[in-house]
């Protein structure tokens, strides 16, 4: 295998990491409580503003930006549940996408006010030059990017099936009458999942910003790929979330490099297709 | 009694109404602009929304020292009695169906004489389609796929010169590099996939195998990719002696740093205006591409120039320089705008007319053009381009030698 490939490759796989820690925010929110936020890749674009604000405010490269948005967007996310979400669960399902949507709309068009239709980036090579393995050239941010990706997904899999506060969502999003009974207040696991769910895509947008540039509609372009991230992955997985956004990376850089970059998003699909055609769960998706 | 009074206090506001909407037509002039001001392309739209607002201001109000060009001595159009222009922005959204929507709401709704627009070929396609159809002319002042003024069209007129008179320029640029020295063998052209995108690089392909260069690898690539590094490493493989990238800003933006990231550059690399000329590229991304070969109509030129001054203007309302784009957009609308003065009526059939017979000299006019005559396609014959070059952060016209304001420097240096 010649080196490029194996380049296109690695790029692929860090790449396919950011998606899955993007995309691992939307699926926790539907297997919660079968929601779909179309406001998701606002949110991401949310993230990267706070991560460009903290540049030219304070300086502050990553280690600043990543907790504070973080922090930031899972004070977004309880707001968005309590203040639009929890009312429009009681509504049909019609009102929870437009409601969602209406989110997406509202933030962007404040993001365009705030900020101006410009396109902003932070300065390129803050966190160092790219390591260079055996005549591999991996760039920093991405690395960085897909590391953290990877370290998030795992630490959120663990809270979700392994600690009290996972089993107690889990218990809500299953039966909340019966959660009810057992002592579990519905609205407060609830609330959790969105500070969750948006806190990791917080994480994720402030590590995109990195290396991407940063626009109000940049939201539109990424959530698409975290839709098709979740439903290849299985709606409600995280672990799913990952495979599909690895899956994902690679098949659209190898077949970019190889076929042409006009025809990745074609496998994809296919690809999509074919998965949904044999397993319309998704991969690992509950039946 | 009462009612008789009430009767007569209606006649009278009717009668008010029918007389102030009779001198409303007369006191403005509704143009409708078609830009991208959201979507991917949205901070490239907004700037020629602002170069256009400035186009309004001198056209509306008394702007004496800008002796030549015409209509800015003189407030509002003399043709119709002073009338002050309007411009009515609609959002293209970056999609061909919001383009052609709005144009139609522009024409049907609104009521304008005229359109300006659209940014991106594509959308100049269905928007202009529209305008056809309904009998309004349509201006189009930076959209330069080849085909658009190949359809026949009776409204539609083209003041940017064309993608084969661009390639042409290239070429000829190319061409005397080779004959001083510079080896020139192989050439790769990148291109995002829209009407503007595959148009560019269909003539660049053309114009290269008439000119003896070898184009080696062409490169199609979705406008709205995420990631660009297959591409560039595909680049790396083939390592032509010329790249020439044919990009909006958001793509352009992510080859500027992916080439950085993974080390290559081309002995020259030339970047074909859109998205390379956003003044938010040239910020975020212009210390990455010194060296980049660009085209260009606008150039602020000396100061005291026409260009000039219209430069200064622009830059005490936006902060940056006129970029070459926006610039474009404003020779659009000023030549519209001359066009519906001498026509001395709203009528579009008399606009159109008088748009046929346009005769702006060089002088007249505030980009690099020989001036403005259109052919009977509704092209502009005497629109020309130059080339520049990315030294220090900012464009300088570089060739050919009578236009430049600088040396040209190669090889490309990147970052």
């Amino acid at each position: 295998m010649s080196l490029t490939l194996v380049q296109v490759i690695v790029g692929g796989l860090l790449l396919g990491a950011v998606y899955a820690l993007f995309a691992s925010g939307l699926t926790l929110i539907w297997g919660m409580m079968n929601v779909v936020n179309f406001a998701h890749g606002d949110f991401v674009m949310l993230a990267m503003y706070t991560a460009f604000v903290v540049w030219t405010g304070m300086g502050g490269g990553p280690a600043a930006s990543v907790p504070i948005a973080a922090m930031l967007l899972a004070t977004v996310g309880v707001l968005c549940y309590f203040l639009l979400v929890r009312h429009i669960m009681r509504g049909p399902m019609l009102a929870q996408i437009l409601g969602t949507f209406g989110l997406a709309l509202f933030l962007r068009y404040s993001a365009f006010w705030l900020f101006g239709s410009d396109f902003r980036t932070l300065p390129d090579g803050m966190l160092g030059p790219p390591f260079i393995v055996g005549g591999l050239r991996i760039d920093a941010p991405r690395l960085l990017a897909g590391g953290v990706g990877l370290i998030v997904i795992l630490l959120l899999h663990l809270i979700l099936t392994r600690t009290a506060l996972g089993s107690k969502m889990l218990a809500v999003s299953e039966d909340a009458t019966a959660a009810q009974i057992m002592g579990i207040r519905p609205e407060h696991m609830q609330a959790a999942a969105w500070a969750l769910a948006a806190g990791a895509t917080g994480i994720a947008g402030a590590l995109i910003a990195t290396f991407f540039y940063t626009s109000p509609t940049v939201g539109e372009t990424l959530a698409i790929i975290a839709f098709v991230t979740v439903s290849l992955g299985g709606f409600g997985s995280v672990p799913g979330a990952l495979v599909a956004g690895l899956l994902i990376g690679v098949v659209e850089s190898l077949s970019a490099y190889l076929i042409g970059p006009v025809y990745k998003d074609v496998i994809v699909y296919i690809l999509f297709v074919l998965v949904l055609w044999f397993r319309p769960q998704g991969l690992m998706g509950k039946a | 009694m009462r009612l008789g009074w009430f009767a007569r206090m209606l006649a009278l506001a009717a009668a008010g109404s029918m007389l102030s909407s009779g001198v409303m037509a007369q006191q403005t002039v509704k143009i409708g602009a078609i830009y991208p001001l959201s979507g991917n392309a949205a901070s490239a739209g907004n700037f020629s929304k602002a170069a256009m607002e400035l186009g309004v201001d001198i056209i509306n109000n008394a702007h004496p020292e800008l002796k030549d060009l015409p209509l800015a001595a003189t407030q509002g159009l003399p043709g119709l009695n002073g009338a002050k222009i309007e411009l009515i922005f609609a959002d293209n959204q970056g999609t061909p169906a919001a383009g052609q929507n709005q144009a139609l709401r522009l024409i049907t709704e609104e009521k304008v004489v005229a359109l300006l627009g659209a940014y991106q070929s594509g959308i100049t396609v269905t928007a202009s389609a529209m305008a056809e159809r309904h009998g309004i002319p349509f201006v189009t002042p930076e959209s330069v796929a080849a085909n658009l003024t190949e359809r026949g069209f009776k409204w539609f007129f083209r003041t940017t010169p064309v993608a084969g008179d661009i390639a042409k320029a290239y070429m000829e640029f190319l061409k005397e590099r080779k004959a001083g020295g510079q080896k020139i063998d192989t050439i790769a052209i990148v291109n995002e996939n829209t009407e503007y995108g595959t148009s560019i690089a269909s003539v660049v392909k053309e114009e290269a195998a008439k000119n003896g260069f070898n184009v080696a690898l062409v490169i199609p690539y979705p406008a709205n990719a995420t990631d660009v590094q297959p591409q560039v490493l595909q680049l790396k493989e083939k390592n032509p002696d010329v790249a020439v990238f044919v990009s909006y800003t958001s793509d352009a933006i992510l080859y500027a740093k992916t080439m950085k990231d993974l080390d290559w550059k081309p002995a020259i690399m030339i970047a074909d205006n859109a998205g390379f000329n956003d003044p938010s590229f040239v910020k975020t991304s212009g210390a990455l591409v010194e060296g980049l070969i660009n085209r260009s109509s606008f150039a602020a030129g000396k100061p005291g120039s026409l260009s000039g001054a219209i430069n200064d203007m622009y830059k005490k309302k936006m902060g940056v320089d006129l970029d070459d784009p926006s610039g474009r957009a404003l020779q659009g609308l000023l030549t519209l705008a001359e066009a519906i003065n001498r026509a001395g009526s709203t009528d579009p059939a008399k606009i159109q007319a008088a748009l046929r017979a346009t005769d702006l000299k060089a002088n007249q006019v505030v980009t690099g053009y020989n001036g403005v005559k259109f052919d009977e396609k509704g092209q502009n014959i005497l629109g020309s381009s130059l080339i520049t070059q990315m030294q220090g952060g900012a464009y300088v016209p570089v060739w050919p030698k009578d236009k430049a304001a600088g040396e040209i420097r190669l090889p490309y240096k990147g970052w």
